[in-house]
């Protein structure tokens, strides 16, 4: 009974995953075989030509994702911890209406959040730039992460905090040595998903850099399917090596993803 | 005490500045954008005429609104029934731990983490008409080749099924920890009383997965409204119009043209917002009649 179960679920984790499973056989077929009918079900007559193209054509995209993930994590870090320390610990008047405020604002439609930054972007020269980009892509982050770590932070005990006041720490102190290095797994998921969701953003993106010359990796596979839509496999292994960021998500913190998901219940 | 509520503050200054300036101040232009008659000149210029409600007028009279309306509805509401339906039976079938349940169900999750342009690269591919892998399955079946992104009849059924398929792991994921919540001595005394197991899913499990349900739809509500970049790189909400929602509707009036309409397409995004509202209120109402029962 135990087996027959196991077995179903197999069964059905291997359907949900068969897109997953097609995009990595599409991106090792050869380009004759691309429109064969049937398809070619395993990657027999496998080629690297498409992961050769990745190598040729995206690693400028691939590297400004880098730059823009790794960015976005250090402004929402530095935005985000002290205003969860503050709502844990501190207890600010009103911060219970802040909180409200950021649940709301992870629901405003990315297009309304686009159209605005455009505006004001082009007043003020960011548009087309890697600044204004992490900034917008920040947006993304911030919210969750406020509350993700206030959730966390709320849960050190007092006990903690009081040795350290009476040690002589203050305020700042008490924050840098001693919630920040407590919280370190809250802070590491937090940083995970911002990269995460600063790498696959589309919107922002293709609004906001669409005429930059430093454009990242969600860009460079729409200008790819946009251009030349016969070179799947080449479409297909940049899709994968875009898929990196959240494998290795999912490998290191699978826990951490799940927890993400029940406490902020984000995706955009 | 006074000195504890001013360290509190000054921790919590730089994200309240950053809420006034990237979220408030992008939300303001965004309804300002919508009452004035912009045009490209006027938009670098910032001198455009103010003009009231012309612009709704005008999006309430395009023949798009008619149909990208129902699209929205139709995509939100079949999105939302099936992915959470799916979640709840796969949530309850993970309940039972079996071997290996555990990695299975991380790997459920990746869906969900993909990048949506991968998914939806991805699923182009898989419904493309001539080389799909779908058309290739069906084909097998005996079935005739469905032109899945190319005919107005079925792309909007091709971007719902794309859109379940991402959304699946977020269901599974929240309904599978509000299932564990449940006490089992409650299934076990249920079972005591002679329930079968239909009668244990909709007397016990349904009712105390309640609260949970509720957060579940609302959220996924919020989040399929203004879905907007699996339409685009699947259909671009074509062919003519016919996966047209809101959220893309915008997004082409603000951005896919040569000459770009801001004005309207502002318009179009802020009644997302008020749809997202309306909705939300109505789904509150109907839960708050239902929860004295």
């Amino acid at each position: 009974m135990r087996h027959l179960k196991t077995a179903i679920g197999l069964v059905v984790t291997a359907v949900m995953l068969f897109p997953v499973y097609w995009m990595i056989n599409v991106s090792f077929t050869r380009d004759q075989d691309m429109r064969k009918s049937p398809p070619n079900w395993f990657p027999v007559d496998g080629t690297l030509d498409g992961y050769r193209a990745v190598l040729d054509q995206q690693l400028p995209y691939l590297g400004v994702s880098l730059v823009v993930g790794l960015g976005t994590v250090a402004l929402t870090l530095l935005l985000a911890a002290p205003a969860a320390y503050s709502l844990a610990k501190l207890r600010p008047r009103g911060g219970g209406v802040l909180s409200f405020v950021l649940l709301i604002a992870q629901m405003i439609p990315g297009i309304i959040m686009a159209m605005g930054f455009y505006a004001i972007f082009l007043s003020t020269g960011v548009l087309n730039t890697v600044p204004g980009l992490i900034v917008a892509d920040s947006t993304l982050a911030v919210p969750f992460a406020v509350l993700i770590l206030t959730t966390f932070m709320s849960g050190i005990p007092e006990e903690l905090l009081q040795a350290a006041r009476t040690d002589g720490a203050g305020v700042l102190r008490t924050f840098w040595s001693i919630v920040l290095p407590v919280s370190r797994n809250s802070i590491i998921t937090v940083s995970l998903f911002a990269f995460l969701w600063a790498w696959s953003d589309f919107i922002f993106a293709s609004t906001l850099d669409q005429g930059g010359d430093h454009q990242p990796i969600t860009l460079g596979i729409y200008h790819y399917i946009g251009n030349n839509n016969q070179e799947w496999n080449a479409i297909m292994a940049t899709a994968v090596i875009a898929s990196i960021p959240a494998t290795i998500l999912l490998v290191v913190a699978q826990r951490y993803v799940a927890a993400g998901v029940t406490a902020g219940a984000v995706k955009d | 005490m006074r000195s504890g509520q001013w360290a509190a503050w000054a921790f919590l200054t730089p994200v309240v500045l950053y809420l006034l300036v990237f979220y408030a101040y992008p939300l303001y232009r965004n309804v300002e954008l919508s009452l004035r008659n912009y045009t490209v000149r006027s938009f670098v210029q910032g001198d455009a005429p103010f003009a009231g409600f012309a612009n709704y007028a005008k999006v309430f009279a395009d023949a798009t609104f008619g149909p990208a309306l129902w699209h929205t509805v139709v995509f939100t509401l079949v999105s939302l029934a099936l992915q959470f339906t799916i979640g709840l039976v796969l949530a309850m079938f993970f309940l039972k731990n079996f071997r290996l349940s555990a990695t299975l169900r991380g790997l459920f999750l990746v869906p969900w983490l993909l990048p949506l342009i991968v998914s939806g690269s991805t699923w182009s591919w898989m419904l493309n008409s001539d080389s799909g892998v779908v058309n290739a399955v069906l084909a097998w079946l005996g079935i005739g080749p469905v032109n899945w992104l190319t005919s107005p009849d079925w792309s909007l059924w091709s971007v719902i099924i794309a859109n379940i398929w991402i959304g699946i792991p977020f269901n599974l994921v929240v309904l599978y920890s509000g299932l564990q919540a449940i006490p089992p001595a409650i299934y076990e005394a249920a079972a005591l009383d002679g329930a079968n197991g239909w009668q244990r899913f909709w007397k016990v499990t349904f009712p105390l997965l309640r609260p949970v349900s509720a957060i579940t739809l609302l959220l996924g509500l919020v989040y399929t409204l203004k879905v907007f970049d699996i339409i685009w790189i699947m259909t671009k909400g074509g062919p003519s119009g016919s996966s047209t929602t809101f959220a893309t509707w915008s997004y082409r009036l603000g951005f896919g043209n040569l000459v770009p309409s801001f004005g309207p397409g502002a318009a179009v995004g802020n009644l997302l917002i008020v749809m997202a509202l309306v909705f939300g209120l109505i789904y509150i109402r109907a839960q708050r009649r239902q929860a004295p029962v």
